[in-house]
Parts: C-alpha cells; sequence; structure tokens
C-alpha cells in the first residue's frame, strides 16, 4: 500500500471569470494537478451550499468554489455571497469534525490561468496531507448497525393495498 | 376477526420525548373518532401491550401506526421492523422519526461521551464509575437492556416508511385533520395521498405563513435572543438579527413561534424541495449579512455561537452528512 493518496476534489467555476482561467490554462498548456472535477456555473452566486455537502458526502475529499475577484462579479455582488455561505458553511463543517480546510474559494479573473493552475495544485497537496474523507462510505456503517441482530425481517411490500 | 371489525391502529414511541403523544391527546374530542373508529392495538403510552402481542399478530394487520422517536437502539430497531411488517401504513411521526430532532443533536458526540455525561458528570454523582451494561446476570436468569447504537437514524433509515408527518410535535389541528382523512378513506370516500409523501403540512416556508412585517434584511450583528429586551413584536425576526431557521422550515404551524416574538427554531423540517435543511439555512444566513470583507462577515458570523446546532437544529441526523466524524467511529 506504498501508493500515494489521490484526492478528489469537485471544482466550482463561474462562467465568466474563473472557467475562463481554466480554460486559459489548458489553452496555454499549464500543467496542474488532475484531481479536479470542475463543475461550470453562471456564477459563484450560484453556489448552493447543498453542493458541497451533496460532493463530501458522495466520496469527495474537497471542494474548490472559484469566482471573480470580489467587486468583479458579473452579476453585480454575488460573489460576495458566495463569500459568506464559504464563510459560514466553513464553520458548520467544522463541527461536524470535517476540516475546513477541505473547502477552499478561490478568486481567479478570465486572465489568471496561471493563478487558477497554482492554486489548484497547491489545494490538492493539502487535500493530499489531510488524506481521505471518506464519507461516502456512510452506508457501510450504517450496514454494521443493521447487523445488530434482529428477528424480524422486511415485511412484504405486497401488503400495501388499503381496504375500502 | 370478523369482517366488520374496526382497523387496527398502533402508536409507539422510540428515541423521543413523549410530546407527540401529547399532540395527539391534544386533538381533544378528536380522540374520541380514533375509538370510534378505530381498534387501539399497540400504544404503550396509553394502554398495556405486550411486544409479543404485535409479533404475534398476522402481517399487514395494524392499518395505521404512528411511529414517532429515532432510531438509537437496537430495541428501537426491532419495533420499527416489527411495526413495519405488521403495518399497512406506516407514518414517520413527528420530527424525531422524520429527521431526528433534539436526541439526533447527540450524532456530533461519540455515544461513549453521551454516556459518560449523563452517568458520571457534575449533575450525576458516580464516584465508583458504575456505567450501566447490556446484560446482567440476575437469580432469576440473565437479563438484556437495548444496546446503543453509534448514532440516532430517522426512522426511514431503518425502514420503508409511508408517510412523513413533521413537526416537534407535529400541531393538533394537522393530526386531527390527518386523522379525519384516513378515516374517510376506511369508509371509502377519500383516497390517500401518494406514498412517501409528506402530510399533514404547508407546501411553503414558514415565512410564507409569517404576518410579521418584512424590509430588505441588512444585518450587522447576529444576537442571540434573549440578549434583545424587548423584541419589536411587528417585525421580521431576522431582521432583528436574532438567527430565525423560517427561511428554509416548511410551513404548517402559522408561524406560532414569530407570533409569539420568538425565532422560528425550525420543528417543521426542510421546506418541499429542500435536500438539505442546513445548507439552506447557511444560505439565507449568507444573504442578510452586510459586510463584504472576510473579516468583517467573520465578525458578524461570531454572533452565531454554534452554527452548526443552529442550522441543523432538528435535521442533524436526516441531513447529507447525518453526523459528526467523531461519532461514527464505532
Amino acid at each position: 500500500m506504498s501508493e500515494q493518496f489521490e484526492p478528489t476534489i469537485i471544482g466550482f467555476t463561474c462562467n465568466w471569470c474563473s472557467y475562463r482561467a481554466a480554460d486559459l490554462a489548458g489553452t496555454s498548456r499549464m500543467k496542474y494537478a488532475p484531481n479536479v472535477r470542475l463543475i461550470r456555473m453562471m456564477c459563484s452566486g450560484r453556489l448552493d451550499p447543498t453542493f458541497v455537502l451533496r460532493a463530501l458526502s458522495s466520496g469527495a475529499d474537497g471542494v474548490m468554489i472559484t469566482g471573480c475577484h470580489p467587486g468583479e462579479c458579473h452579476y453585480i455582488e454575488q460573489n460576495y455571497k458566495a463569500l459568506r455561505r464559504f464563510l459560514l458553511l466553513r464553520r458548520v463543517l467544522a463541527g461536524l469534525g470535517i476540516e475546513p480546510e477541505r473547502v477552499k474559494l478561490v478568486w481567479a479573473s478570465a486572465a489568471e490561468g496561471a493563478r487558477f493552475a497554482s492554486e489548484t495544485t497547491a489545494f490538492v497537496e493539502e487535500i493530499r496531507k489531510l488524506g481521505p474523507l471518506n464519507w461516502g462510505k456512510t452506508d457501510d456503517r450504517q450496514q454494521t448497525m443493521d447487523d445488530v441482530e434482529s428477528s424480524v425481517v422486511n415485511r412484504p411490500s405486497s401488503e400495501m393495498e388499503v381496504p375500502a | 376477526m370478523t369482517a366488520n371489525a374496526k382497523p387496527k391502529f398502533a402508536m409507539y414511541w422510540a428515541a423521543s420525548c413523549g410530546g407527540c403523544e401529547i399532540a395527539v391527546l391534544n386533538t381533544h374530542e378528536k380522540i374520541l373518532d380514533v375509538d370510534a373508529n378505530f381498534d387501539v392495538v399497540f400504544w404503550p403510552v396509553a394502554m398495556d401491550a405486550k411486544y409479543k402481542d404485535v409479533e404475534a399478530m398476522e402481517n399487514g394487520s395494524i392499518l395505521l401506526t404512528l411511529f414517532n422517536g429515532g432510531i438509537r437502539n437496537d430495541e428501537n430497531e426491532h419495533i420499527a421492523k416489527l411495526l413495519r411488517q405488521k403495518s399497512k401504513i406506516l407514518v414517520s411521526f413527528g420530527s424525531c422519526a422524520c429527521e431526528g430532532c433534539i436526541p439526533g443533536l447527540a450524532n456530533l458526540s461519540p455515544v461513549g461521551d453521551i454516556v459518560h455525561t449523563a452517568f458520571n458528570t457534575i449533575t450525576t454523582d458516580n464516584p465508583n464509575e458504575i456505567y450501566p451494561q447490556t446484560t446482567f446476570d440476575a437469580p432469576e436468569g440473565e437479563l438484556h437492556i437495548p444496546k446503543l447504537f453509534p448514532v440516532l437514524r430517522p426512522l426511514d433509515q431503518v425502514v420503508d416508511v409511508d408517510y412523513y408527518m413533521p413537526g416537534c410535535p407535529p400541531e393538533s389541528h394537522q393530526i386531527a385533520a390527518v386523522i379525519d382523512l384516513v378515516i374517510k378513506v376506511v369508509k371509502g370516500e377519500a383516497e390517500l395521498p401518494p406514498k412517501g409523501a409528506t402530510i399533514g403540512v404547508g407546501d411553503s416556508t414558514v415565512c410564507d405563513e409569517c404576518p410579521l412585517a418584512r424590509n430588505v434584511k441588512m444585518i450587522k450583528e447576529f444576537k442571540r435572543i434573549q440578549d434583545i429586551a424587548p423584541v419589536d413584536p411587528t417585525l421580521c425576526i431576522l431582521e432583528q438579527g436574532i438567527p430565525c431557521n423560517g427561511p428554509a422550515t416548511r410551513s404548517g404551524c402559522n408561524a406560532r413561534c414569530p407570533q409569539a416574538g420568538a425565532q422560528c427554531i425550525g420543528c417543521y423540517g426542510p421546506a418541499e424541495g429542500v435536500m438539505d435543511y442546513g445548507a439552506r439555512l447557511i444560505t439565507a444566513f449568507a444573504s442578510v449579512i452586510d459586510a463584504t470583507t472576510p473579516e468583517e462577515i467573520d465578525h458578524i458570523l461570531d454572533g452565531i455561537p454554534d452554527p452548526t446546532g443552529q442550522v441543523y437544529r432538528f435535521n442533524l441526523a436526516g441531513s447529507l452528512l447525518k453526523a459528526n466524524r467523531e461519532a461514527w467511529k464505532v
């Protein structure tokens, strides 16, 4: 088991800047860690914290939220909302025993392909140090609990009709 | 059983406080309709019945079971599976069964810490460190008490559930309406809602039902309600800086708490279409903060001393993450 742990990262990008930054990094043939799976949204303000929790609970080890620099939002001020959600979400995650560092917010304009690439690589290394989150395995834990001795089997589903 | 016998009714409490049973009794004379139309076969808080009596029943012989409480130990799980087997309609009744409720907040702590807090802290004098054991050899034979699970689970994480009826407790007028509906179904005068539906609720949010005045909310400081005196009884509670869970919470209670000048604490659970209650609330709180720099935002957020408990007060066990990571470690 000497293989290096490869984290799974979900990255949310804004259509107007950070997605284009990623695009620029690609067309400029910059190298960055391949662990991140990008999902494009119209704006970082579209980022419902549900997306982050869903990603973490489904097996992601870290989530990267990216958007336009403060003051440069295509929709005037939505990246500030993303910032506030991010800061509150980190506090909630800490209460659930998840390192807040597993969620990162990066501002990157359409011209900052190099920044996008270096931030992504740095984040992957941070998560590699933190180790796997393994939250997706909660179903296995549930199975452990279901194994507790029980004399009752599940009721047959054919008996759902209600008498008139 | 004769052909014209009354349909059977059961109610059970697992890890819960008993408030749901009180809410059922609070339907006042409607409880007589239950007695007139149903044969109550199992209801530990109200009548004497043994588990073996339930075990002896035919599968599916109970028409309606209201199950309140979460699944905290193996006895809860055993009865949940037993009642699922014996019931035609199993209703996840009350916040505990639907989403964990206050007992679900124990999912923030490992089970060992919970037992320690209950049996050996400043409120419990236990110098010899005597803890409950799951088995005991008595002269009459071996005795068992239920084994605690690592975390509390809502009912639908253990068995198949037909309907959900949230609330801590469900409002009595909603219970009465549901009882009326089931009686009509029995008489063939109405049809049941589709399986998996949430019943006895509104289809919007608490804010939608709340009569308090609302303006553009911009908050410079979060405060706890006890630090504000007096609360303005006409103005939106969140606007006054008190974290109010109304924006994410399902309607159905007629916004009772805000109308009484207190914040909504979210007992009716996630509104229609909300996948994770806490995430929705994070969005709501973040939207009203009047600050643009990380430092200032953090300073305002310091006004919420327990963010996880605030946004998941009733919903932790039913949330996407379900529990604290430490609590999962068995």
